[in-house]
Formats: C-alpha cells, sequence, structure tokens
C-alpha cells in the first residue's frame, strides 16, 4: 500500500476546505465489518441484559394493560367528556413525531448527498419502526371496540359502509399504515447487503440459514450493487413526500376541526417540524450511550453528534417560532375565544404544563448554540431527553388544554390520567426497547456497507485507496 | 451458499407468492361467506314450545298478521300475542287438543309462552314497527314468506346493508298501505310489468308521502 501511493501525487488539501472524517483513525474496511458485526456475534454483554430485562417487563406491562382495557372498555382510560382525546392520542403523535428522524435521515439526508447519515442512518429508520409500531397501538386502541378496527379499511362489509374519507382520521389510518410499510421496505433493502456480511460471518448452521434467507441470495456483484441502488433511490423518492405528509396529516387531525386552539392553518408545517425535533432528540438520546457500550466512537463521531444537536436547534428555533406565531395569530384574529384559548394555555390551569413545553422546547435547544454543549456528551444526552419530555408536554397542551375548556362553561372540566394510561404508556417504552435491544442484538446497527463508502480511503483520490482501483485509466 | 441451500429453493419465492395469494384469497372468501349474518343468521329456525303453524292460520284460515301482532301499526314493537288471543278461538276450536296444553296453561295462569326469539336486533340499533308499516313497508320484506312456514325461520340477514339497501332506495321496496299485510301481492303477474310499476309506483309513493329513510348514523345509532 504505502509504496503505491508514493507513485500518485496526491495535492495536499488547503486547510480551510479541511473537514474531519467521516470515519476516525484511519479505520480499514475489515475493522468495520469486525466492529459493526461483533455487536450481533458471541455472548450478549451485561449492558445488554441490563437493559433487556427491564423493557421485556415493561413490554409485559403493556400487554397486561392493553388486555385490561379491551376485555374491560376504553372507561379505564381518563378520557371523558370534555377531554375526550387524552393521553392515548398525545402519545400516538408523541411517538409517530419521534418516527420522523428515522425517514429524514434515510431518505431526504440521502437526496442531499449528505455523508454523514451513513453512520446513523440504520439505527434512525429501527427507531423509526418501532416508534411507529407503539404510535399505531394508540389509534387502534382508542376505538374501544378493537376488533372492528378493519372497519378503517375500505373491505366491502355486510354493513353496507364505506370509510368517510373525507375525514382526516382517515387520512391518518392510510397515511401511517403507507408510512410505516415504506419505512420497513427503505430499511430493509438497506440492510441486504449487510445481512450477506452477516451470512458470510456466519459459524453455526442456524445463522448461516436465518441470515441467508434474510440476505436474499445477495453475492455482492456488479449487477446486484446496480439494482440495489437503484431501488434504494427509488424508496428514497418514495419516503422524502412521506416525512413531510404523515405528520402533516397527523396534525390535521385537529387543524380540520372547529376548536380554537387546534383550527390553525400553521399546524402541518409546525407539526412536521416538532417530529423532526422530537425524533432528532431520541437519535440522539439513543446514540450517545449506544456508540460508547459498542465503541463505535471511530464511526459515530463528534461530528456526527455536532451536526445532529444543529438540526435539533434549527427544527426546536422552528418550533418556537410556531409557539410564538400561534399567540400572535390568536391575538390578530380578534377571535375571543381563540384570544382566551392562548392565554388560558399560559395562565390556566395546566400552566405548568405550557411552561414546561416553552422551556424544553424552545430555551433547552437554545443552548445548542454553543460548541461546549454541543461537545460534553453528557449535557447533549440531558437536552436530548429535555426535547422529547418537552415535545411531550406540547402534545398535552394541544390535546388536553385545548379540550378542558369549550365553548359553554358548563363543559369545562379538568383531565386527570389514570394509572392504566400512565401504565400503558410506560408500557410503550418497553416495547419500543425490547425491540430495538433486539435489533441490535440481531441485526448491524451501523450500515457497513455504506459507511466503507465514506471513509477517507474509500476515495479513489486518498493515498490509502486501492491501487487497482485505476479511475484514471 | 449452495452449501446452505438445495436447488429448489430458487423456486420457494415464486411457490411462497402463489401459494401466500392462493391462502389470502381463500381467508378473505371465507370470511366473506361464512362470517356474515346472510350465513350466520339466515335459515335459524328454533323449534318452538307449541308448534305453532303460520301457514295453516295465514294460507288455509286467511287471518290477517295483526289480529294476532296487534301493536305493530301503533308501536315501536310488534307484540307477540298473549295466550288470550289464541284462546278468543281455541276456547272452541281443538278446545282440548293437547299439543295446546300449554296455550291453556298460559291463558289459565298468566305465565307466558315460551316463544323462542328469531328476530333479534341488536340494542344499539333502534328499529321502529309502526313506522315502516305505516309507511308502506310490508311484513314480508324483513321476515320473508311467514304465511307459508310451519315453523318460522330467519328468512332475511338483516344485517346493516340489508337496512342500508331500503334505506337508501325505499322505491324498489315500497307499496300500497292496503297491501302491507297481503304478503303475496304483486303490482301485476307479469315480473317485468311488476318491476316496471314497483318503480314508477314506488317513486309516486315514496314522494306523495314523503318517505325519508335517514341513512345517517343516528337514524338508528341513537
Amino acid at each position: 500500500m504505502a509504496e503505491v501511493a508514493a507513485n500518485i501525487p496526491v495535492p495536499p488539501t488547503p486547510p480551510e476546505l479541511m473537514r474531519e472524517p467521516l470515519v476516525r483513525n484511519n479505520r480499514s474496511f475489515a475493522w468495520i465489518s469486525d466492529r459493526v458485526a461483533a455487536i450481533t456475534e458471541g455472548k450478549a454483554p451485561a449492558w445488554w441484559w441490563a437493559a433487556f430485562i427491564p423493557s421485556f417487563a415493561l413490554l409485559c406491562l403493556l400487554v397486561a394493560m392493553l388486555a385490561y382495557q379491551i376485555s374491560t372498555g376504553v372507561g379505564v382510560w381518563g378520557n371523558n367528556h370534555p377531554v375526550m382525546w387524552g393521553w392515548d392520542i398525545i402519545n400516538f403523535v408523541w411517538w409517530i413525531g419521534i418516527g420522523h428522524a428515522g425517514t429524514l435521515i434515510s431518505a431526504i439526508l440521502f437526496l442531499l448527498r449528505q455523508r454523514w447519515r451513513t453512520a446513523v442512518n440504520r439505527a434512525a429508520e429501527a427507531m423509526t419502526i418501532f416508534a411507529v409500531m407503539c404510535a399505531g397501538i394508540f389509534p387502534a386502541m382508542h376505538v374501544g371496540r378493537v376488533w372492528f378496527d378493519w372497519w378503517l379499511f375500505p373491505i366491502p362489509n355486510f354493513q353496507g359502509l364505506w370509510p368517510q374519507f373525507r375525514s382526516p382520521l382517515m387520512w391518518d389510518v392510510f397515511a401511517v399504515s403507507t408510512y410505516f410499510t415504506v419505512s420497513v421496505l427503505f430499511w430493509y433493502v438497506g440492510l441486504i447487503p449487510d445481512l450477506a456480511t452477516l451470512r458470510d460471518r456466519a459459524k453455526t448452521r442456524l445463522r448461516q440459514f436465518i441470515y441467508g434467507v434474510l440476505a436474499l441470495g445477495w453475492t455482492g456483484s456488479n449487477r446486484h450493487w446496480s439494482n440495489y441502488e437503484k431501488a434504494y433511490l427509488i424508496l428514497a423518492g418514495l419516503s422524502t413526500p412521506l416525512v413531510l405528509s404523515v405528520h402533516s396529516i397527523v396534525s390535521l387531525d385537529f387543524a380540520v376541526s372547529q376548536l380554537p386552539g387546534w383550527h390553525t392553518t400553521i399546524f402541518p408545517p409546525y407539526f412536521v417540524a416538532g417530529a423532526i425535533f422530537s425524533g432528532f432528540g431520541m437519535v440522539l438520546t439513543l446514540l450517545i450511550p449506544l456508540r460508547s457500550m459498542c465503541k463505535l466512537e471511530d464511526i459515530i463521531t463528534m461530528r456526527h453528534i455536532d451536526v445532529m444537536c444543529k438540526v435539533t436547534l434549527a427544527t426546536g428555533s422552528i418550533v418556537g417560532y410556531a409557539y410564538g406565531m400561534e399567540f400572535f395569530i390568536a391575538w390578530y384574529s380578534g377571535s375571543l375565544y381563540e384570544r382566551f384559548a392562548f392565554i388560558n394555555r399560559a395562565l390556566g390551569p395546566y400552566w405548568w404544563g405550557y411552561w414546561l413545553m416553552i422551556i424544553c422546547n424552545v430555551v433547552v435547544p437554545q443552548l445548542f448554540w454553543f460548541k461546549r454543549v454541543r461537545h460534553t456528551l453528557w449535557v447533549v444526552f440531558i437536552l436530548s431527553i429535555l426535547v422529547n419530555v418537552g415535545m411531550w408536554f406540547e402534545r398535552f397542551v394541544i390535546v388536553v388544554i385545548s379540550l378542558h375548556r369549550e365553548f359553554l362553561p358548563a363543559n369545562w372540566g379538568y383531565f386527570k390520567p389514570t394509572w392504566v394510561d400512565i401504565c400503558t404508556y410506560l408500557g410503550t417504552f418497553g416495547l419500543f426497547f425490547t425491540c430495538f435491544l433486539l435489533f441490535l442484538r440481531f441485526l448491524p446497527m451501523i450500515a457497513i456497507s455504506e459507511v466503507k463508502g465514506v471513509t477517507p480511503q474509500a476515495d479513489p483520490h486518498h493515498p490509502l485507496a486501492k491501487p487497482n482501483g485505476g479511475h484514471h485509466g | 451458499m449452495s452449501a446452505i441451500f438445495p436447488k429448489w429453493t430458487n423456486r420457494l419465492p415464486l411457490m411462497v407468492l402463489i401459494g401466500g395469494g392462493m391462502t389470502a384469497t381463500a381467508v378473505v372468501a371465507g370470511v366473506w361467506y361464512y362470517f356474515t349474518p346472510k350465513y350466520t343468521y339466515v335459515g335459524y329456525q328454533p323449534l318452538q314450545p307449541v308448534a305453532f303453524s303460520h301457514a295453516t292460520h295465514v294460507e288455509q284460515l286467511g287471518m290477517d298478521c295483526r289480529y294476532c301482532h296487534s301493536a305493530v301499526e301503533k308501536s315501536w314493537f310488534s307484540n307477540i300475542p298473549s295466550a288470550s288471543t289464541c284462546m278468543n278461538c281455541h276456547n272452541q276450536v281443538l278446545k282440548d287438543d293437547p299439543r295446546l296444553a300449554l296455550v291453556r296453561e298460559s291463558a289459565a295462569t298468566g305465565k307466558p309462552i315460551p316463544w323462542v326469539q328469531i328476530h333479534r336486533m341488536p340494542d344499539f340499533v333502534y328499529f321502529n314497527h309502526a313506522v315502516h308499516v305505516n309507511r308502506g313497508i310490508s311484513c314480508v320484506e324483513c321476515h320473508g314468506p311467514v304465511h307459508k312456514m310451519d315453523e318460522v325461520w330467519h328468512a332475511q340477514p338483516l344485517s346493516m346493508s340489508f337496512c342500508l339497501d331500503c334505506h337508501r332506495d325505499p322505491a324498489a321496496k315500497i307499496r300500497p298501505l292496503d297491501k302491507i299485510t297481503d304478503l303475496d301481492w304483486k303490482w301485476s303477474e307479469d315480473p317485468n310489468v311488476a318491476a316496471q310499476q314497483q318503480r314508477t309506483q314506488g317513486e309516486k309513493l315514496v314522494r306523495d308521502w314523503r318517505v325519508e329513510s335517514l341513512d345517517n348514523c343516528s337514524a338508528c345509532h341513537r
């Protein structure tokens, strides 16, 4: 290698164009394969079990809560007049929002040629899929008689009924299920070359068989790569509008209704920004401990953390602007009800929820302006959790505070969650982390083949690049 | 690779695709056929405590439905007659017949005959007999040819789409008010003329009587 490198003249990069490499310490291709694949091989480390056992216990709690809710009825939740949407819809919107970072990273950043995405896209997409699964539980359950959920789909039935396609709740069904399907496909297609890597490294017959089936006969031939990249590009193109459409449609569940606090045109863009904000918060929460647990600091570098903090700052600022604009419009509209709804948000009985949201979503991300903050991991970790606390309270503010004051004071009320509400919500963390930990253990959490493509030596001009590439003829 | 997977597995994706497609079709078709009231309700014919024959009473003796089901024009509920109604005739006719022992006992003690209910509306559905009967919907439309039944059976699915089919097009079923309990009545003996009459006369009746036949949710689910 070294003597070849000496033969190729490489002009030095001017210092102002120097960027921190995406993979540090000149790690070789073999090192990347070994390091990532090793997480799925051998015995599970102690930290994995320490995380998996409580997660699985919470998952059992979720199953118990859902069984209790199905067998008893939705009355076990705190939803009641006038707050007919409670924690169920808050949690639904919260989880589906978290899911948005995965698709943004995998689709939009792919189309925009943001090469740093390769280190985080696999885990972020997995996070998306599991978050959408958690989200889907709530609307499916809140209808009460879950065995009639299939009425949501346009299937000819003996009721002579057809879904009401003018309702945004119907659009939601299709937006979320499309999003889930495309996300799973995108994730799986991206996994195929890495599944083949795991298959080829497998020592036992069972692993060979399972990864062999999943890898769909991938050999890494030119034709395979060519088809793969086309498929990946098409799926990225399909996913890109979904990043914007899904949360826009979720926001229309509120915006199409006539309730002050919900009936605003700013909702779709503001919801999308909030979703990406919370999604990046969750990616940071997950990856900061993971990169040190799995010793991936050379692949998920400080540059990655830094960039994701900046995205969080940008989207957090958009969200903060939207909060301000909501208040401006409430005043500017001249509508008494609109004004009351917003003054009541900040100063009414749920003032604590509103100000928690403002602190976590508007004030906290502003700390990311400082490089010192972005580069202190424990600070970033805590702030990333606060982001999602804030985003949960944003949905609480929208759902509960808007509903608890009606046009008629006779219909005013105060919402309290029940223990089932709380345990169901905690249970979804069990589902999420159980799935995520299983993903870590059995699938490559970093896109091995893609990360190799962004190493410095993958650049044909690099001194360590393979001599037989011969791209100059 | 070939060490793990034998050659025939190359055909596996196609087999899975075809097999999966066929299974899915079979499941859909099975649910479609077996899981609807057309299959689950139609033909339900429980054995009643008294072998009462509608065919004998209506076809042979020419009785009107409303002689026994006397509340049908005034109430949401079409009553099952009490035994005293039966005894109006049966204190003379077949007065000692052992088949009527239960009827006589019921008339004497006031304890109702335990008839088995056949047409059962779910409790979340509001249905009003009087409204239908007074706006030209015959008994036969929902209950079938009861006048020909010895033992009553469930003749129509009474599913939601069964209700909606008529509510969306009442002109196809509506008939003159004096023909409500004439279960065999037709607009004409000639089926083509009958269909044509049903359409033109039916639409006229719907218009004249201002039949609303609501099809919003809360018309029935109140």
